[in-house]
C-alpha cells in the first residue's frame, strides 16, 4: 500500500466476503431441497433461496471489484482517492440496499427475471450508489498523474458495466423482448465487460507478482480483450436460438461463441507466461497461487465447460438443465471469485502490514474450496447429463427424472461442505490479519527489498 | 512481433466492427423476427396481467420458460399444451402447497381471474416459435 486512502478496499472485501458465506447458506438450502428435504419451504422457498443465492453472488463480487478499484487506481494513477468519505457512504448504502432487497425476496417482493430480481424502484438506488463509485474512480483518475492501460482497461469495464445495467431495466410486455434485453445485462456481462474488469484486475497482479515489464503485459492485455469483445459481443446469439427470434442466431451465435473460450485461453497462457517469465520473487506466494489458479480454472469453467454446450444442436438438449448449473458455478467461481479471492490474497498483507504469507490456513483454504468447486461441478455435470437424457431424449416425465437424480445433490452436498469449509478457512484467516493501519504504508516494497 | 499500439488498433477495431454488427442484427431481430415469431396480435391485457403475475412472484425462481430460469420444477413453455387449463388453474388456486411428487410448490392461492391471466399467459408462451425448442424426445422407449 502506497496511500492511505486505499485502505477503504479491506472493509469492501470484508463485506465481500461476508455476504459469501451467506450465499453459501442459502445454496446448502437448495441442495439439500433438490435432495428432497424441503423443510424450510413454507418459511424460505426454493425461489427465495435462489434469488438471494444468486444476487449474493452478484453483489459480492461487484464489492469484490470495487474495493480493488479502490485499491488499483490510487496507486496506478499515484494520487489518493478523491473523497474517502463518500467511498464508505458507498459501500454502506450499496450493503442497505443489498440487505432491503433481500428481505424483499423473503416477503415475496420481487421482480421474477432470473439474475434480475432486484425489483424497479431499487434498482434506481442502486444507479446512484454506482455512479457515486463511478465518480470517485474517474474524479481520482482524472486528477492522477498518470493513465495507465491497465487502470484504463479496468475503469472501461466498470463503465461499461454500469451503461449495461440499464438495458435490464425496460418494461416489456413481450417476454421474447424480455428476454432478449435481459442479456444484454446478463451475458455482456460475464462475457464481456466483467472480463475487461477480470483483465484489468489480472495485469496489475502480474505486474506486481512476477515483476515482468508493465509495457509487455499490457500489450498481451489489449490483445485479451479484444478477443473478449470480438467473441463475446456476437456470442450473446448463443442465448437468442430459442426464445423467438430467427434463425440467424444459430449461426452467429454459433461460431463467435465457439471462440470465447480464447479469450479465456489467453489469459490462462499470458498467466502462466509471464509467471515463468518473471524474475522477480515476491514474497506473497499464495496471492501468485491464487492468480494461477484463476487463469486455468475460468479457462476450465467459462471456456471449456461453456463451449461444452454452446453449439445450437447441443444447447437445444441442454438449455435451461443442470447442465446449465454446472457451467453456472465452475464460471462464475474459476473467473470471477477467483479473481476477487487472488486480489484480496494479495492486498490483505499491504494493507495490514501483517507477514502473513503462506501459511498452512491459507493453503488450506486454496485447496480445499478449489477441489470442492470442482467436486460440485462435476455432481451438477452428472446429474445434468442424465437429467437431458431421461427428460429431453426418452421423454420421462420432469419429476420422476428429479427423483432419479436426486443422489446427484447428495454428492453435491458432499462436495460443497469441503469447498464451505475451504471459504470459512479463508475468512478466519482474514480477520487473523486485523484491521488496515497507516504503518503499512510501504510494507510491500519493504517486504521486497528484505 | 506485435507492437502495443497494434494490440490496442485491434481491440478497437475488433470491438467497434462486432458491436456494429451486433446492433445491426439486433434491430433485425426487434424489427423482424419478433412480429412474425411472437404473435404480437395475441398480446392482450390479459396476458400482460399474466406475465405480470409470473414476474412478481418471481416463478422463474423455479421454473423456466423459453428454457430460462430455475431447474428445481418443470419447463412450463408448453405447459398449455400438455395439461391444459382445468390442471393449470387448480395448481394455482391451491391453498395448500401443490406437490403431484413430493416436492412443494408455493401455494400461492390465486384467485379465478388470476389463474385465467396466467392461463393465458402460457397459452400465449406456447405459440411462439422457438426454432424447434423443446425438443421431442426421439428414444423409443
Ligand atoms: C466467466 C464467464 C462466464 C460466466 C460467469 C458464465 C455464467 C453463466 C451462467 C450463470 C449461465 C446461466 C444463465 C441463465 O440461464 O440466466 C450461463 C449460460 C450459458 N453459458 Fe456461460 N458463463 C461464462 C462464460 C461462457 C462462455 C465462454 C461460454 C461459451 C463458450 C458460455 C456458454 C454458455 C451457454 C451456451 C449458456 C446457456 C445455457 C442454457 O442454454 O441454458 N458461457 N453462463
Ligand atoms: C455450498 C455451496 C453451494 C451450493 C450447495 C450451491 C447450490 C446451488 C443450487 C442447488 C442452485 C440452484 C439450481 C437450480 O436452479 O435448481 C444454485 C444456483 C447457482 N449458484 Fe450455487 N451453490 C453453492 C455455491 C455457489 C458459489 C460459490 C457460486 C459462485 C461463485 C454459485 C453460483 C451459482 C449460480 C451462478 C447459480 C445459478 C445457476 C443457473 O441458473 O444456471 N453457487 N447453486
Ligand atoms: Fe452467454
Amino acid at each position: 500500500m502506497k496511500y492511505q486512502s486505499q485502505k477503504v478496499a479491506y472493509w469492501f472485501f470484508a463485506a465481500a466476503i461476508l455476504l459469501l458465506s451467506l450465499q453459501i447458506v442459502y445454496g446448502f438450502i437448495m441442495g439439500f431441497a433438490h435432495m428432497g428435504y424441503d423443510g424450510l419451504h413454507s418459511v424460505i422457498p426454493f425461489n427465495t433461496a435462489r434469488a438471494v443465492h444468486t444476487n449474493l453472488l452478484v453483489v459480492w463480487i461487484l464489492l469484490g471489484f470495487m474495493g480493488a478499484a479502490y485499491y488499483i487506481i490510487p496507486e496506478e494513477a499515484q494520487q489518493e482517492l478523491v473523497s474517502v468519505k463518500l467511498a464508505y457512504i458507498q459501500l454502506i448504502s450499496f450493503l442497505l440496499v443489498g440487505v432491503v432487497a433481500i428481505i424483499g425476496y423473503h416477503l415475496n417482493y420481487w421482480e421474477g427475471r432470473k439474475f434480475l430480481e432486484i425489483p424497479r424502484p431499487l434498482d434506481w438506488l442502486v444507479v446512484v450508489n454506482v455512479l457515486t463509485f463511478l465518480g470517485i474512480i474517474l474524479a481520482t483518475l482524472y486528477k492522477g498523474k498518470k493513465r495507465t492501460t491497465t487502470s484504463l482497461v479496468l475503469v472501461m469495464g466498470l463503465v461499461f458495466a454500469a451503461l449495461l445495467y440499464l438495458p435490464g431495466m425496460i418494461w416489456f410486455d413481450n417476454q421474447t423482448m424480455d428476454s432478449f434485453f435481459r442479456w444484454w445485462v446478463v451475458h455482456l456481462w460475464v462475457e464481456g465487460v466483467w472480463e475487461l474488469i477480470m483483465g484489468g484486475i489480472l495485469a496489475f497482479l502480474l505486474i506486481k507478482l512476477t515483476g515482468v515489464d508493465r509495457e509487455v503485459i499490457e500489450k498481451w492485455l489489449y490483445v485479451i480483450v479484444g478477443l473478449t469483445f470480438l467473441s463475446g459481443i456476437l456470442g450473446t446469439g448463443h442465448h437468442y436460438y430459442y426464445i423467438g427470434v430467427g434463425k440467424i442466431w444459430l449461426i452467429v451465435g454459433g461460431i463467435f461463441s465457439m471462440l470465447e473460450p480464447l479469450a479465456f485461453l489467453a489469459m490462462a497462457l499470458f498467466a502462466v507466461g509471464m509467471y515463468r517469465k518473471g524474475e522477480k520473487k515476491h514474497p506473497n506466494k499464495l496471492a501468485l497461487y491464487w492468480t494461477l489458479g484463476t487463469a486455468i480454472l475460468s479457462f476450465t469453467g467459462a471456456g471449456l465447460l461453456g463451449m461444452a454446450h454452446t453449439l445450437p444442436q447441443v444447447n437445444m438438449y441442454t438449455h435451461g438443465t443442470l447442465v446449465t448449473a454446472m457451467h453456472g458455478h465452475l464460471a462464475f467461481w474459476g473467473a470471477y471469485g477467483m479473481i476477487v479471492f487472488s486480489f484480496i490474497t494479495y492486498a490483505l498483507p499491504n494493507l495490514t502490514g501483517r507477514k502473513l504469507y503462506d501459511t498452512v490456513n491459507g493453503q488450506l483454504a486454496y485447496w480445499l474450496s478449489n477441489i470442492g468447486m470442482l467436486g460440485m461441478t462435476a455432481a451438477f455435470g452428472v446429474a445434468g447429463v442424465a437429467q437431458v437424457y431421461l427428460e429431453r431424449k426418452t421423454g420421462l416425465e420432469f419429476g420422476a427424472v428429479q427423483q432419479e437424480i436426486e443422489v446427484h445433490f447428495f454428492v453435491l452436498v458432499i462436495n460443497a461442505t469441503l469447498f464451505a469449509t475451504g471459504i470459512t478457512m479463508f475468512i478466519v484467516e482474514f480477520f487473523r490479519f486485523g484491521k488496515p493501519n497507516d504503518e503499512a504504508l510501504g510494507f510491500e516494497e519493504r517486504m521486497q527489498k528484505a | 512481433m506485435l507492437s502495443k499500439s497494434q494490440a490496442r488498433t485491434f481491440f478497437l477495431g475488433g470491438t467497434i466492427i462486432t458491436f456494429a454488427i451486433f446492433l445491426g442484427l439486433s434491430w433485425n431481430s426487434l424489427s423482424n423476427d419478433v412480429p412474425k415469431q411472437t404473435n404480437p396480435q395475441n398480446l392482450n391485457e390479459q396476458v400482460v396481467r399474466g406475465k405480470h403475475l409470473w414476474e412478481s412472484n418471481n416463478c422463474m425462481g423455479c421454473h423456466t420458460i423459453f428454457g430460462e430460469g430455475a431447474y428445481y420444477a418443470p419447463e412450463l413453455t408448453k405447459v398449455f399444451e400438455r395439461r391444459g387449463e382445468g390442471y393449470i388453474k387448480a395448481a394455482l388456486m391451491a391453498k395448500t402447497p401443490w406437490a403431484p411428487r413430493g416436492r412443494k410448490m408455493v401455494a400461492y392461492g390465486f384467485s379465478d381471474a388470476e389463474a385465467a391471466d396466467l392461463v393465458e399467459f402460457f397459452k400465449w408462451v406456447g405459440e411462439v416459435d422457438l426454432n424447434g425448442f423443446p425438443p421431442k424426445p426421439d428414444v423409443s422407449r
